[in-house]
């Protein structure tokens, strides 16, 4: 039994879901071969074999590679099928979009977005929006499996030395061509990997509003999520919806303010360490899954909330 | 230009679901079903391409039990101009989902295929890709922005880093985020129009594709219920608090 764990990466650098993915991963089996599809991507091979858990690269680096494109990735790991036991990859767009063109290929039935690990063939996944878990167990021969990057510790990165081994690329797809990525850079934290996430919904009514959560996100190094009713509003981009369709999040402090938690919401942050809620409606959804709940008038809260913060001698970053 | 647009029969997005008590699975009886929501999108993009003079025919597909008739009925009235209903008796995996959609497609030949990109009660996000994959035609998901040129579709995709644009030759899938567009109701007039639009109705047997469940599920379960907070009267006590009880800041 192997597991062949495909990396998220852009070039220069692994995504750090990867290395939640490659945890997961190394408690399925120990054999965690990792495989890197890019362009002038050595640095990105070099840097997994620092990763203890792993013990082999393969890394395929061709300038077809550039820019990451489900239908070349799929012919390489296709050929690449049959020595494994499992395939694996974090379930974000990344993997969302990959794995399933992988599994239907080799006819297996993927098993999406797993919080558990039970056994080599047996994992937890949550349905309806994380209402419900299902153990579910998969009786394909590969087992072609997705994880939930934040229902797993990343992995260390440094004390390993796994050999890189290199192989040949596949064909270049002809029926579909990568045009441009609109990456939103920010030095704020990763939202999916943030300590605290400072959230705004329908509530903050506009997107020159949203300057109150930037002002405390600033003051506790946090990242900013939004509902999706604020990201349809246009008050914030998507890169920053927390939910069912969005980003899951696991925060140790998740602040939601004019958010009313909307089961897609809360599907997406109630595994939290701590909640709050701000919201001026006490009848708000939000309230029943938050730690501390404030029912007040965010526009008086949140600069009211700044200057208490701004109060304290120490705050943790 | 004819598109085919698949659509999923499931528990409305607004119900809070229950599980079942001996946990073999979700409490569905006298339950409110409505239309996977973001199919309502690939509807509604399907429907504006045809009206924009680009499409000659919109068909909308299900695959699921008799009942699933009314979503499909539900497509006629926004605008799709006949619907196939591929009946099965249970439910089934997105791997078999996208085999009878393959059959479809044969029959059908489709230059596009539009769906929701993920199905809100099993929260798979698989079916759309595992049809490009059978059908080796490229896949465009989470789509928010659909632009068709000559032979080929330019498309913006919502990722994790924020938007990627990619162009895929046609014939292709594409798998459709919430905020493609605004869905629209199903005026009156629509409805009864749409009760005279054909529904073809196919048994899943008799496309001779193997259904069988891969993954057995072994039981179902609440997730774990978080222990009630309480309400803070005060900006000062919630930082308080913050800072000496939960010792997050």
């Amino acid at each position: 039994m192997s597991v062949l764990l495909i990396a998220e990466h852009n070039n220069k650098e692994v995504k750090p879901f990867t290395l939640n993915a490659i945890s997961a991963a190394s408690q399925i089996d120990e054999d965690v071969h990792v495989l890197v599809i890019g362009s002038n991507s050595e640095s990105v091979a070099k840097s997994i074999s620092l990763v203890p858990n792993v013990k082999k690269i393969i890394h395929v680096n061709n300038s077809i590679y550039e820019n990451y494109l489900a239908e070349n990735y799929t012919s390489v790991i296709f050929k690449l099928s049959e020595s494994y036991s499992h395939i694996v990859c974090s379930a974000n767009t990344f993997g969302k979009n990959l794995m399933p063109r992988v599994a239907a290929l080799l006819d297996v039935s993927q098993v999406s977005d797993i919080t558990k690990v039970i056994s080599e063939d047996t994992f937890q996944r949550p349905i309806y929006a994380g209402n419900a878990f299902a153990t579910v167990k998969s009786n394909d021969k590969i087992k072609c499996v997705t994880i939930r990057p934040t229902s797993f510790d990343p992995a260390p990165t440094s004390g390993g030395s796994a050999e890189i081994q290199n192989s040949d690329a596949g064909e270049a797809s002809e029926i579909s061509k990568f045009i441009k990525k609109e990456e939103i850079k920010s030095d704020r934290p990763e939202l999916g990997t943030a300590r605290v996430v400072v959230s705004g919904g329908r509530g903050m009514q506009s997107g020159e509003n949203f300057k109150l959560i930037t002002a405390v996100a600033d003051k506790l190094n946090a990242a900013i999520g939004a509902s999706r009713a604020a990201v349809d509003a246009g008050y914030i981009t998507n890169d920053h919806q927390v939910g069912q369709t969005g980003k899951v999040v696991v925060p140790d402090l998740y602040i939601a303010v004019g958010i009313s938690g909307a089961i897609q919401h809360l599907a997406g942050m109630k595994e939290s360490k701590v909640i709050v809620a701000i919201n001026k409606d006490g009848e708000a959804p939000i309230f029943s899954v938050a730690d501390y709940g404030l029912e007040a008038d965010l526009f008086e809260a949140l600069p009211k909330f700044l200057e208490e913060l701004n109060k304290l001698n120490t705050i943790q970053k | 230009m004819k598109i085919l647009v698949a659509v999923k029969r499931v528990i409305d997005y607004n119900v809070q679901i229950r599980v079942k008590e001996d946990n073999s699975g979700i409490v569905t009886d006298n339950v409110k079903m409505s239309t996977n929501p973001p199919d309502d999108n690939a509807i509604e993009e399907a429907v504006k391409i045809k009206e924009a003079g680009k499409a000659s025919e919109v068909i909308a597909v299900s695959v699921g039990e008799e009942k699933a008739q009314e979503t499909v009925r539900k497509a006629l009235a926004v605008g799709a101009d006949r619907g196939i209903l591929v009946k099965v008796d249970s439910v089934i995996e997105p791997l078999a989902v996208s085999k009878i959609l393959k059959k479809i497609v044969e029959k059908e030949k489709p230059d596009l295929v539009f769906m929701g990109k993920q199905a809100i009660d099993d929260d798979c996000n698989q079916t759309g890709q595992m049809l490009a994959a059978l059908l080796n035609w490229p896949q465009a998901t989470f789509a928010s922005k659909i632009q068709i040129k000559e032979k080929s579709l330019e498309v913006t995709r919502e990722v994790d880093e924020g938007l990627e644009t990619i162009e895929v030759n046609v014939p292709a899938i594409v798998t459709c985020d919430l905020r493609l567009n605004e869905p629209r109701y199903a005026s009156l007039p629509n409805i009864m129009k749409a009760k005279k639009k054909p529904i073809e109705q196919i048994n899943a047997s008799d496309l001779g594709v193997d259904t069988n469940p891969r993954i057995e599920q072994i039981k179902v379960e609440e997730p774990p219920k978080r222990k009630a907070g309480i309400k803070v009267a005060s900006v000062e006590e919630l930082v308080q608090k913050l800072k000496n009880e939960a010792k997050v800041i």
